[in-house]
């Protein structure tokens, strides 16, 4: 299989990561061998074979629902580049 | 006598215990040795002053008779483990400043055993690789040499960095992370002991995730001994990761003492991969032999849909990431490059914070979960994966264990394999179907190469049967008697 740069391009938008032309020259190559490995899958029969999505065998343990960690704003935010008055700050969204 | 660096876990608690030497002093010689060892580029961040004050508060509890299952002794901590107030950066750039409010549950198992922390280990960058080439703080070298050739050689991935510690005597022994093989692959290239337990055995609350349905925790250790002290202190269930097992967790130690006797050892015929080198073949014959002198009776057993397992594994380890990996934005932590708008500073950030073999996973992983591709790709990869894990359940009907190599080939020199990814990625071919498979497995040292570089063989073992594998494992030890030294060994 072949990818061109205009898909790793629109891949890219929806992963947010910019990517620039010798990037994408570059990873255009390396996908395209990749997924040419990768399909070597396809012909494999998998039958009524059910998607596993985990290896653990039993239903997702429940608890009550309530809260048992909170009140450590300071903690959260500590690794934020920046944050003011409790909260995270990012450029304007809503003109 | 040997020096205090030269001890194994096991030996080190023994002259701890017997009051031949404190922690202090133990821990002072292995600050030395990390010192000693920089060169290799094992550790990102070193904790000598933290080390220290660990190792005079456990010397005060061994005074007082209350020390735990490892009071005392020095680790190498994967810089992939949250570490409360210690830098924390999984080798990426984007984690730059990260400095965790809050400890991993299994370093604070460690922790509340007694043991010191040295410092942190170095590591492919969000533990993706198979060299330790892809960190943002610089590639590790191994200790060992090829004989009568000088360039540096790779540690292998993606615990390199605990590795080469551990190989190199700079750390009694480290945590690692196995997704794919980043335990039992690097073990393997330094000549130590590594550990992948059973998906569930370990929480990996408080471990950066990199794909969380293959993710798990384990030792890397000098000998098999350690591994098994070590992971009696690692393991159990923790209320914090829903899929950690709330099973009881045996006495690694004395599961060595017992016989293996009657036991059956598992071939695959499958992993007769094309283009193995023949030492790595006669190797893994001589285990084969080691295990039938020790009253173990191999039989064949067949893994036919192994031969897809990595091109699953390259399927659903992406997918995993590029999901895990959305969390880093440039807006809750680490770096932060702006733009004119939200998108454009996620853009920017993630564009300067990732490295280009974690930009070439998020791709893949958004790629086969993109509409149009899931199915043809995700589904499929999880669907073959269910057939990966019947293999193992229907050959666990005939066998106890199943005896590999652990890698197709020893360590190679850095900057070979660089420029093919798939070639890079073949590295993985024997350790990651026991990821996809849920299963323990085990690397040890059993021999070396022409050129005088290790050689492992892994044992893989039933789901939560860690006792059997670490049992076979002391048994090819013992038959091998591993005693080649890298080249390189701080405190000697």
């Amino acid at each position: 299989m072949s990818m061109d740069k205009a898909t790793v391009a629109n891949i890219a938008r929806l992963a947010r990561l910019k990517l620039s032309d010798d990037e994408l020259d570059l990873y255009a190559r390396e996908l395209s061998g990749i997924f040419g490995w990768i399909e070597q899958l396809q012909a494999v029969d998998t039958g009524d074979a059910e998607p596993m999505s985990s290896v653990v065998e039993r239903l997702l343990p429940e608890r009550e629902d309530v809260v048992t960690d909170g009140g450590i704003q300071e903690d959260v935010l500590a690794n934020a580049p920046d944050a003011a008055h409790g909260y995270y700050v990012v450029p304007k969204v809503v003109e | 006598m040997t020096s205090l660096t030269g001890l194994t876990m096991a030996a080190a608690l023994d002259g701890l215990a017997k009051k031949e030497f404190s922690s202090a002093e133990l821990t002072a010689a292995y600050v030395k040795a990390m010192e000693q060892a920089r060169h290799l580029n094992a550790y990102v961040t070193e904790t000598p002053d933290q080390a220290l004050a660990m190792a005079q508060a456990s010397d005060a509890r061994r005074a007082k008779g209350e020390a735990g299952a490892m009071d005392g002794v020095p680790l190498g901590v994967k810089d992939l483990y949250c570490t409360k107030g210690v830098l924390t950066t999984a080798g990426s750039h984007i984690l730059d400043g990260f400095t965790p409010t809050y400890e991993s549950t299994v370093t604070q198992k460690l922790w509340d055993a007694g043991a010191v922390m040295l410092g942190k280990t170095n590591l492919d960058e969000f533990a993706m690789g198979s060299a330790n080439i892809t960190s943002y703080y610089g590639k590790v070298e191994s200790p060992w040499r090829k004989a009568g050739d000088n360039r540096p050689l790779v540690p292998g991935g993606s615990s390199g960095g605990s590795a080469a510690a551990v190989a190199a005597h700079a750390a009694i022994a480290a945590t690692g992370t196995d997704t794919g093989g980043s335990i039992r692959q690097p073990a393997a290239y330094t000549g130590i002991v590594g550990l992948k337990p059973t998906y569930g055995r370990c929480s990996r609350w408080g471990i950066i995730a990199y794909a969380s349905s293959l993710d798990q925790a384990g030792p890397m250790t000098r000998d098999v001994t350690d591994a098994a002290i070590m992971m009696g202190v690692m393991a159990g269930f923790d209320a914090k990761d829903s899929t950690s097992v709330d099973i009881a967790v045996p006495d690694y130690r004395a599961a060595l003492e017992g016989s293996v006797k009657g036991l059956r050892v598992g071939i695959p015929k499958e992993y007769r991969v094309e283009g193995m080198p023949a030492e790595i073949e006669q190797q893994w014959q001589q285990g084969i032999e080691w295990l039938k002198a020790a009253g173990m009776e191999p039989v064949e057993v067949s893994l036919p849909h192994t031969q897809h397992a990595l091109a699953t594994y390259y399927i659903i380890a992406p997918a995993e990431a590029s999901s895990n990996l959305a969390r880093y934005d440039g807006v809750r932590y680490g770096l932060r490059v702006e733009g004119d708008s939200l998108d454009k500073l996620y853009e920017n950030s993630r564009a300067a914070g990732f490295g280009a073999e974690v930009k070439l996973r998020v791709l893949i992983g958004t790629y086969v979960l993109s509409a149009g591709y899931y199915d043809a790709y995700y589904l499929k990869a999880q669907k073959i994966r269910t057939l990966i894990a019947e293999d193992f359940r229907k050959a666990y009907e005939q066998c106890d264990v199943i005896l590999t190599p652990t890698s197709p080939s020893a360590a190679f020199a850095i900057g070979e394999k660089m420029d093919d990814p798939v070639a890079m990625y073949m590295q993985d071919v024997f350790t990651v179907p026991a990821n996809l498979a849920g299963i323990p497995g085990l690397a040890v040292p059993a021999g070396l190469s022409a050129d005088g570089l290790p050689l492992g063989l892994q044992v893989l073992g039933k789901a939560f049967d860690e006792e059997t594998v670490l049992k076979v494992g002391r048994v090819i030890e013992k038959a091998a008697a591993f005693s080649a030294r890298p080249s390189f060994l701080a405190g000697e």
